[in-house]
């Protein structure tokens, strides 16, 4: 489904450039569950905001079931996340003082669905994430696990091809993260592609498979059994 | 979208309550000075033409010498009229319904041991149809008192007040001007004071021929006021009158006049005309406001684009275009210029109606200037708010996202 082929990303340009990326070749298909790990410098959190279509790759082809994402202008890029991502950050990412309820619908609000229409699917996107208590309380009001729940109601609320998480659980202690992991797993099992980056191994164990980054380029990369 | 981008917009300014009154405040002030001046212009307008068509919209003054720019540019050494060109007015045109001439000074009257300075009118029995003058007791002049200048005077309210005791009989009493003694033989019906604040009682009207013989001392005449009969246009009126007196008193046809006409028209045009120009000057004034409210409800626009960039980056993120962060920047600044512009009219309206019953005018409450100052307040969010939303929609994602 998404494949990547002599990625690069270099910041900065003559003697301070930076070649963060140094080719990457990768293939992701559809239904799995990858988990990106690396040492901090490695560009891992570069290559998923590339796959996030947040940030454009200074060389190489990005192609998604067949459209090259390189080739796409802004616009095209804001309707490609619009309608197939669905984004999950480490410090969640949340709007201040807006209730858990007008979070996980602002996504539907660009994508046209009618005020009644993003209510219903909003809150059962709450729900889904054990927060139908909390609907309209402000992310202010919300610990940690649950605000982070809110940000996966309303990465998934658009039901998007491909989860892309950064770090999902680096703010969270040992108990919400396995929470955290569990739901987006059950999101992966019902047809959801998942890349996430992540530098906690126990975290990463969750996944269907570990690609390993050092210094820009792909180390490992293997499947294991869950 | 649009609808939703205006409820985010109320929701955003809300949470900033502070703040955004004392942004929209600089509109509030602007529109309401706008509205205010605009509508006591008007009405001031209004009151001034009202008053000064109450004078007479269908008498003419005739000065000697050439007036330029108003009545007041008439000059005293100009040769004044002589009994024969007041004569040839009355025989030769038939459009005029009263010609009289006013002799006009000052003077302290006696009477007993109460004095008074007062005006004193040297005028003929015309001068009441022209004034709309009425005698309350007594009689106008009689044609002997006109024709040999006899001492006869008619006295107005305030005069009888301020020399007679409240019940004592004044016709027939002698009061003493300078150095010569008048019988009163009328008093004129109460008018009360004009539009300009003057009091229309303070007078004493003596024939013109006593005036000349006992105050000026020659047969000179320096104002003639006439009244043209109704339906007969002003313009064809000032045409005959300046025809023959151009005859009377010699002048060439190619030649300058040397007196001038003049209509309450004409005063009316030159009253307009100030009072447009001092509109539009206040008006401008209250423009030079709007733009610093704009420039205000741009700077803090700026402030909250800085504000909420990461906010920019999470909208991005979950796939909002540049437009749609233009637009919903842009729409906040217009709701915030109109909520401005809206409280600023209702100002406006208060201010207009207060100082219209403060200054006694006319309240005129023009609806264009409120539907026009409400667009303008708006366009002023649109102008003022481009800017700092372009500066939101240029947002690179990523960059925006990583803000702190």
């Amino acid at each position: 489904m998404i494949k990547l082929a002599g990625i690069t990303k270099t910041y900065g340009s003559g003697e301070v450039a930076t070649q963060v990326l140094k080719g990457i070749d990768l293939q992701i298909e559809k239904g799995e569950f990858v988990a990106i790990m690396g040492p901090s410098g490695s560009g891992k959190s570069t290559l998923l905001n590339i796959l996030g279509a947040l940030d454009v790759p200074t060389e190489g082809d990005y192609s998604f079931m067949d459209t090259n994402i390189r080739g796409l202008s802004k616009d095209q890029l804001a309707l490609f996340r619009r309608n197939i991502l669905g984004f999950v950050f480490q410090g969640f990412n949340l709007l201040k003082k807006t209730s858990a309820l007008a979070n996980v619908e602002m996504p539907l609000i660009y994508q046209g669905v009618s005020a009644k229409e993003r209510h219903k699917r909003a809150l059962e996107v709450l729900s889904s994430v054990g927060l139908q208590e909390r609907v309209d309380y402000d992310p202010g009001q919300l610990s940690g696990g649950e605000q982070q729940r809110v940000a996966i109601a309303r990465a998934i609320v658009t039901r998007p091809k491909v989860l892309i998480a950064d770090e999902p659980t680096g703010n969270l202690d040992t108990k919400r993260s396995h929470e955290i992991m569990q739901l987006i797993t059950g999101f992966n099992r019902e047809g959801i592609t998942v890349v996430m980056v992540t530098h906690e191994e126990e975290m990463a164990e969750y996944a269907s498979r570990i690609i390993r980054l050092r210094d820009g380029m792909i180390e490992k990369d293997g499947h294991h059994a869950v | 979208m649009l609808y939703n981008a205006f409820l985010q917009a109320i929701r955003e300014i809300k949470r900033n309550m502070m703040r955004s009154a004392l942004t929209a405040i600089g509109i509030v002030i602007g529109i309401a000075s706008v509205i205010a001046m605009v509508n006591i212009g008007k009405g001031a307008s209004a009151s001034i033409t009202q008053s000064v068509s109450k004078l007479g919209s269908n008498n003419l003054l005739i000065l000697p010498g050439q007036t330029r720019g108003g009545p007041g540019g008439a000059s005293s050494f100009a040769k004044p009229f002589k009994p024969n060109d007041l004569n040839v007015l009355k025989s030769s045109i038939n459009t005029l319904e009263a010609v009289s001439p006013v002799e006009n000074t000052s003077m302290t009257v006696v009477y007993k041991d109460q004095n008074y300075r007062t005006n004193i009118k040297g005028v003929n029995n015309d001068y009441f149809t022209v004034q709309s003058l009425e005698v309350d007791l007594g009689r106008k002049f009689e044609k002997s008192e006109l024709r040999t200048g006899q001492s006869a005077c008619i006295v107005g309210k305030t005069v009888v007040k301020k020399l007679f005791a409240p019940d004592e009989n004044v016709l027939g009493q002698k009061i003493r001007l300078k150095n010569f003694s008048c019988v009163i033989v009328g008093t004129l019906v109460e008018k009360g004071a004009n539009t300009f604040g003057g009091d229309q009682d303070d007078l004493i009207l003596v024939p013109t021929k006593m005036f000349q013989r006992r105050i000026s001392g020659n047969n000179n005449i320096h104002m003639i006021t006439v009244s043209v009969k109704k339906n007969i246009p002003l313009e064809e009126a000032k045409l005959q009158i300046d025809q023959v007196l151009r005859e009377s008193r010699h002048i060439k046809a190619n030649d300058e006049a040397d007196f001038t006409i003049l209509s309450f028209t004409t005063l009316l045009d030159t009253i307009s005309q100030i009072t447009a120009i001092l509109t539009v000057m206040l008006g401008a004034v209250a423009a030079i406001s709007l733009i610093v409210g704009g420039v205000g409800i741009m700077n803090i626009m700026l402030v909250s684009v800085t504000e909420r960039t990461r906010e920019i980056g999470i909208r991005m993120a979950v796939g909002a275009m540049a437009a749609d962060i233009l637009i919903q920047f842009l729409i906040e600044s217009v709701v915030l210029s109109a909520l401005g512009g809206i409280v600023g009219v209702l100002l406006g309206l208060a201010i207009t109606y207060g100082v219209a019953i403060g200054l006694d005018i006319q309240l005129i409450l023009d609806p264009s200037i409120t539907v026009l100052s409400l667009l303008f307040s708006m366009l002023i969010g649109v102008i003022f708010g481009i800017s700092p939303a372009r500066k939101a929609a240029n947002m690179n994602p990523i960059d925006a996202l990583r803000y702190e």
